[in-house]
């Protein structure tokens, strides 16, 4: 897809030239088309279009606190798919990223539970463990050359039935025990897991974080060297070699940030639901990348936002609440969600085709 | 010249005539098969270096031991007069020398100012908040670009949109802003059109013309004439020939390229075995037609 993309103008060019001597060379194009040329503006339309739908078809989301917990719902999503897209910018995606929120999750109930610590002694080897298994999917990759599809799928599979495993062998449950009473558990709950009020609504704090996250992510994207980089080893990665851009250590921060992003979020699950499914987290990998890519990031690599992602799990955030504020059958979620990511690929690819057209 | 670097000026002021590239029968081995034997080879200042040849005859050896993508085997192969043996391309750019690939040179994707100092980018602020100083990036990217003739409107447009000529070009001018004395070309023009490889053959000359050495790797004796000071004519990985400017035509490149001797004698065998069958054989005369006047159809 990209390749067609670039190779388009390519092949176009030559007769345009003209006056070389001015500075006329492209005409310049108008503002709406380098506009609709970011990457993130497509999401933007199709969130406000989602928005405005809800709105309309189903009156109780116009409420401040129903639209709280949508944002709520979103930021679950949208912190894992800030790291996620950086991560598809770079060229690799990780399949793991689901489990590894509950191996996250479980490895700080367990360690603070079984060994009766104090809660942030697990926090901070879950935070270990995270970044572990990030180091270890960007190690494999650059070392054997395998493509991440592969090397992730076969982390999501370790992961997956290690979760269980672990946690049966050692709580004897498919679940962890509550660790509500532990100490720290409150301190760590205002950090992961708390609630604000605004205005006579309830914001969960995760909400905050997100927002923080994606501010971050792009002025680190846009802004430094290393989201220079990023862009660089997804867009040609052997061109990026050669001008001595560090991609093995781009690739593998790039996993281990996915891995901060899951820590993250597998310590917000368990600090508001005090417990931990060892089962859960199957699948979610695929909505973080599905609003990565909802979100203008280009599934090969080299193009995208940080903020497109924030619009695109906002859509996924309203789709999953609006469908029950609306009073529809909720089973009919995932389908509406498979409309959605086609959708909305198909404007994204539309547009970026339109906007860079000459 | 106005490299960031101050090593252009220093270096090669005191010695004009020494080369700053010198291979003195410079060869490669690949176990027993022997890719490359007996070149020499010098590269000066301000000069343009061709280094001709067909299909494998040693031209992408002989540019892999100067880019220190491959050592050499035997002979001697000196960067300012001392004698060198590079591990690593990082090695040869710390020493000046330069490598634009074809195929190689930027990101499509990224805008041609973050290509033109990806890998080196400015920046500025203390290290929490220390960040790409984007405006001087863009300034310097399109003064130096100007500097080369290369007049870009907008440079926040993906390199990718660019002609492949100009995204050469471009590449050039990084090399040389990030302090390369010798530029080596490998075959910047094979897969441009004729306008495209005038465009590419005018900046060979701009680089030439700021004092840098190039090596320019390519096929096509037309283009290597228009620009070349000197010329290397590489056949089976030896050199054929080595002559300045003023000691050969464009005529006698081109036949040395073509093999001169070898082709006649391709030639002979082809009218035999066109008198064995005659029908088979229908692209000879395609074959034979350039030098044909001589021998006429058997």
């Amino acid at each position: 897809m990209s390749m067609t993309q670039h190779a388009d103008p390519a092949v176009t060019t030559p007769p345009a030239p003209g006056s070389k001597e001015t500075d006329g060379r492209t005409a310049q194009r108008s503002l709406a088309l380098r506009l609709l040329a970011r990457p993130e503006v497509g999401v933007f339309l199709g969130a406000v279009a989602v928005l405005v739908f809800f709105l309309i078809t189903a009156p109780p989301v116009r409420d401040g606190g129903a639209m709280a917990n949508i944002l709520y719902q979103s930021s679950t999503i949208g912190i894992m798919a800030l790291p996620v897209a950086l991560l598809m910018i770079g060229g690799e995606f990780d399949l793991s990223a689901g489990v590894a929120v509950i191996t996250s999750a479980l490895t700080a109930s367990m360690i603070s539970y079984q060994l009766t610590m104090n809660v942030w002694v697990g926090v901070i080897v879950a935070l270990a463990v995270s970044l572990g298994i990030g180091f270890f999917n960007g190690w494999m990759l650059v070392k054997t050359g395998l493509p991440s599809f592969l090397v992730t799928l076969g982390t999501f599979l370790i992961l997956q039935g290690a979760n269980l495993a672990i946690t049966k062998w050692v709580t004897g449950n498919v679940a962890t025990d509550d660790i509500s009473n532990m100490d720290g558990f409150s301190q760590a709950k205002a950090l992961f897991a708390s609630s604000f009020e605004v205005g006579g609504v309830q914001v969960k704090i995760t909400i905050v974080w997100w927002l923080v996250f994606a501010a971050l992510a792009t002025w680190v994207l846009l802004r430094t060297k290393y989201g220079n980089w990023i862009f660089a080893v997804g867009g040609n990665k052997e061109s990026a070699r050669a001008v001595g851009v560090p991609v093995t250590f781009t690739k593998i921060s790039l996993f281990m940030l996915v891995g901060f992003g899951a820590w993250f979020v597998g310590m917000h699950n368990l600090f508001s639901f005090n417990t931990v499914q060892s089962g859960e987290g199957v699948g979610q990998e695929l909505i973080y990348i599905a609003a990565a890519v909802i979100g203008g990031c280009l599934l090969t690599g080299g193009y995208g936002s940080a903020i497109g992602p924030v619009f695109g799990a906002f859509m996924f955030g309203m789709v999953q609440q609006g469908i029950v504020y609306a009073g529809w059958n909720p089973d009919w979620f995932k389908a509406f969600l498979g409309v959605m990511l086609l959708g909305a690929t198909l404007i994204n690819l539309w547009v970026r085709q339109t906007a860079t057209r000459r | 010249m106005t490299t960031p670097h101050g090593a252009v000026l220093k270096d090669t002021e005191p010695a004009q005539d020494r080369p700053i590239v010198e291979l003195r029968g410079a060869g490669k081995s690949y176990g027993n098969i022997r890719a490359l034997h007996g070149v020499s080879l010098a590269v000066h200042p301000g000069k343009v270096t061709c280094v001709l040849g067909d299909n494998g005859a040693g031209k992408s050896t002989l540019i892999k031991i100067v880019s220190g993508l491959h050592q050499h085997t035997e002979g001697e192969f000196l960067v300012d007069g001392e004698p060198v043996r590079f591990t690593t391309p990082r090695e040869a750019l710390d020493r000046g020398i330069a490598t634009v690939y074809q195929d190689l040179a930027t990101v499509p994707l990224m805008p041609v100012w973050r290509n033109f100092f990806l890998g080196s980018e400015m920046t500025k602020g203390p290290w929490p908040i220390r960040r790409l100083d984007i405006a001087a990036m863009k300034k310097t990217a399109d003064h130096e670009l100007r500097e080369m003739g290369i007049v870009l409107d907008d440079l926040e447009q993906p390199i990718g949109t660019l002609s492949g000529g100009q995204r050469q070009c471009v590449a050039i001018a990084r090399a040389v802003y990030f302090g390369a004395r010798v530029l080596i070309l490998d075959e910047p023009t094979a897969a441009l059109g004729v306008k495209q490889s005038g465009v590419v053959l005018k900046y060979i000359a701009a680089a030439r013309d700021r004092g840098l050495g190039v090596i320019f790797i390519t096929h096509n004796p037309h283009h290597a004439y228009m620009v070349g000071d000197h010329f290397s004519v590489l056949r089976l990985g030896t050199l054929e020939l080595s002559a300045s400017r003023d000691q050969v035509s464009l005529e006698e490149l081109t036949n040395h390229m073509a093999g001169g001797a070898e082709l006649a004698a391709l030639k002979h065998e082809l009218s035999q075995v066109r008198g064995v069958d005659v029908d088979e054989l229908p692209e000879e005369d395609d074959l034979t037609a350039p030098v044909a006047g001589t021998e006429g159809k058997a």
